[in-house]
């Protein structure tokens, strides 16, 4: 479930070399949070707030190579599938919990996001958006299936991931009681104004979501 | 001898001379030595000891060359030196043989101060719990309060959680390496296999051999045999055995050793009766197949409650059917679910229980990094005198070493 897919490359961005969804998602979080990152990679963000952020974080991810790499950056990280490792938390003991460019990847996005609120106080999702004009565009004349300008990965390449876009996300989170707080849209990279037309213009949207009625 | 703590001698540590050892099974013992062995110094303020746990057939002899002997290298030589996983230029590395061994501990071999001869049968059952908690008293006299570290694999890995269930407030981090919170009944049968052929053994005689012309090595050689097969897979017997024929063109039909696997297996179990007591055997399983950490507490995760501050590295191999990877994870889900800080990863690899042997790199690799951030997380100052150096990986490409390493003492 931890994808390993080609994701476009960090900008030289504040001479960190984070990917810019990961530097967004880094913006949410507030210091000395606690923070459970699912399909955490090589454990680059974790590693972030961890210097900057004075954050307590724990990391769930498949790979072998991924686990080894976090533990080389002296971060705790558990190696199994984030449906197995959620279900381990007990409730509310995180402050927030991350999902940086996995959702396509999922096959039951409404109970990994259920769970993500049942752990954390809060979660932070980036995804790509095929909504974004290109892939409209690519659609209409080329007559082909759009690739998400920041997933440049092809249909039939593995892992399979379903396409969506930000207002899909945003009906989603409507049917399943959850809320989009904080948004962060980003166009190849770099933050922009959306105003009304968020779903043209973003490349990947970055959000925090909250329980509609926490109980 | 490169990149090794060289020569080393065994030490040994008497208590319960006066007062006697109370057991798990109620029988007490009196007195109780502890075989141990130490590499590297402690620092100011003895911060930096690691423990070391050894599996079924080990020794406290660890690491370093015995007495200074080329032949006789230490059982985890490859991940205890300078610069390797467990690094002795900054750690105080102890390696405990435990009660109920044949090396150098009290056991089932050693004089029963009541009559004058060996305990045989009479030495009373001990238990992981008992091994720990006398490793306790070996800590207590050597003026540890708080161990930095506990790690073992297999049963070794028992006895690390066993400290962190029973003792955590003596340990900030734990290492268990292929092993099981619970002896699992198909372990229990393989144990119990390997005890019907010593007891089927005429030169066994109830334990009572030691003053014999024949010990019970046909039965003890057996016992091995069954335990060796359990250590591999299925594929690295057939990448080092296949079908193939020892010393034959084609087959005898006959009842004759012709397979090359059979030849091994004979080999190292007669190999064992030279270095291993048919008794210790007999307690060292029985004390394997007691062991359950959710016993008296109903469950793993209650077993944990006050370990919560202990940080974990929990290590399991892909390819061992004895302690299989799902062992591992009932094991991390009852750490996460108390809060513990765990740390998992089932390695990728075809050699079977031995891979905690033999999987050098890896291991050097997550241990390394684990303890290196210990030593930040929690402060640790090396000992006086400490110059860093760059970490070692594969310190002897020597694969006969590992080899010999993991035939010995799996």
């Amino acid at each position: 479930m931890s994808a390993q897919v080609q994701i476009l490359p960090a900008e030289e961005s504040n001479q960190v070399n984070l990917r810019p969804d990961l530097l967004a998602i880094a913006d949410l979080v507030k210091p000395g949070w606690r923070v459970l990152d699912l399909g955490c990679g090589d454990g680059a963000l974790l590693e972030y707030l961890r210097d900057h952020k004075q954050v307590k974080g724990r990391g769930i991810e498949l790979s072998e190579s991924g686990v080894l790499a976090c533990v080389r950056r002296g971060l705790s990280v558990r190696q199994g599938n984030l449906q197995e490792g959620l279900a381990d938390y007990p409730d509310q003991s995180f402050d927030a919990v991350i999902l940086s460019q996995t959702l396509p990847f999922l096959d039951n996005p409404a109970m990994i996001l259920n769970e993500m609120l049942r752990v954390g106080r809060i979660a932070i999702v980036s995804f790509s958006n095929w909504g974004h004009w290109r892939c409209r565009l690519e659609l209409l004349f080329t007559g082909r299936m759009p690739v998400a300008v920041d997933l440049p990965q092809q249909w039939y390449e593995s892992p399979r991931r379903q396409p969506f876009t930000v207002t899909d996300f945003a009906r989603f989170c409507r049917q399943i009681g959850i809320l989009i707080d904080q948004q962060i849209y980003l166009n190849r990279g770099v933050r922009i104004r959306t105003g009304r037309f968020k779903n043209l213009l973003s490349t990947t949207a970055v959000f925090t979501l909250q329980k509609i009625n926490p109980p | 001898m490169h990149n090794s703590v060289g020569a080393v001698s065994t030490q040994y540590f008497t208590f319960a001379e006066d007062e006697p050892f109370c057991l798990e099974s109620g029988e007490t013992l009196s007195p109780v030595r502890l075989a141990y062995e130490t590499y590297g110094t402690l620092n100011a303020d003895r911060s930096n000891a690691i423990l070391i746990c050894h599996a079924l057939s080990g020794s406290a002899h660890a690491a370093g060359y015995l007495d200074g002997d080329p032949t006789k290298p230490g059982w985890w030589e490859e991940c205890i030196g300078p610069g390797k996983a467990f690094d002795t230029d900054r750690f105080f590395v102890i390696c405990s043989n435990v009660i109920g061994s044949c090396y150098g501990s009290t056991g089932p071999a050693s004089i029963n101060p009541a009559t004058g001869k060996p305990y045989g049968l009479n030495f009373p059952v001990v238990t992981i719990g008992d091994m720990v908690r006398a490793q306790v008293k070996l800590i207590d006299h050597l003026g540890i309060e708080r161990l930095l570290c506990v790690a073992g694999g297999s049963m070794g890995g028992m006895q690390v959680l066993e400290w962190a269930a029973r003792h955590p407030q003596r340990v900030r981090s734990a290492i268990p390496i292929a092993t099981t919170a619970h002896h699992s009944p198909m372990l229990i049968a393989f144990s119990e296999v390997g005890r019907q052929a010593i007891y089927a053994d005429p030169a066994w005689n109830r334990g009572d051999y030691y003053d014999k012309p024949h010990k019970p090595d046909a039965g003890l050689a057996v016992a091995r045999m069954i335990g060796h097969i359990t250590y591999l897979s299925e594929e690295s017997m057939q990448m080092k055995f296949g079908r193939r024929l020892q010393g034959l063109e084609k087959y005898g039909y006959e009842f004759e050793t012709e397979f090359e696997v059979e030849s091994y297996l004979k080999y190292n179990g007669h190999k064992f009766t030279r270095r291993f007591d048919a008794n210790s055997y007999l307690y060292i399983t029985k004390a394997m197949d007691y062991f359950d950490l959710a016993q008296p507490t109903g469950s793993l995760a209650a077993a944990f409650a006050n370990a919560t501050h202990i940080k974990f590295l929990v290590i399991s191999f892909t390819s061992d059917w004895l302690y299989p990877s799902y062992h591992s994870k009932e094991l991390v889900s009852a750490l996460t679910a108390v809060g513990a800080d765990v740390t998992y990863l089932d390695v990728k690899s075809s050699w079977g229980h031995d891979a905690f042997l033999l999987e050098v790199d890896t291991m050097t690799h997550l241990v390394g990094s684990f303890l290196d951030r210990l030593v930040r997380e929690e402060q640790v100052a090396p000992p006086i005198g400490y110059t860093p150096r760059a970490r070692l990986l594969s310190t002897s490409p020597d694969a006969q070493l590992r080899t010999h390493l993991a035939e010995t003492l799996a």
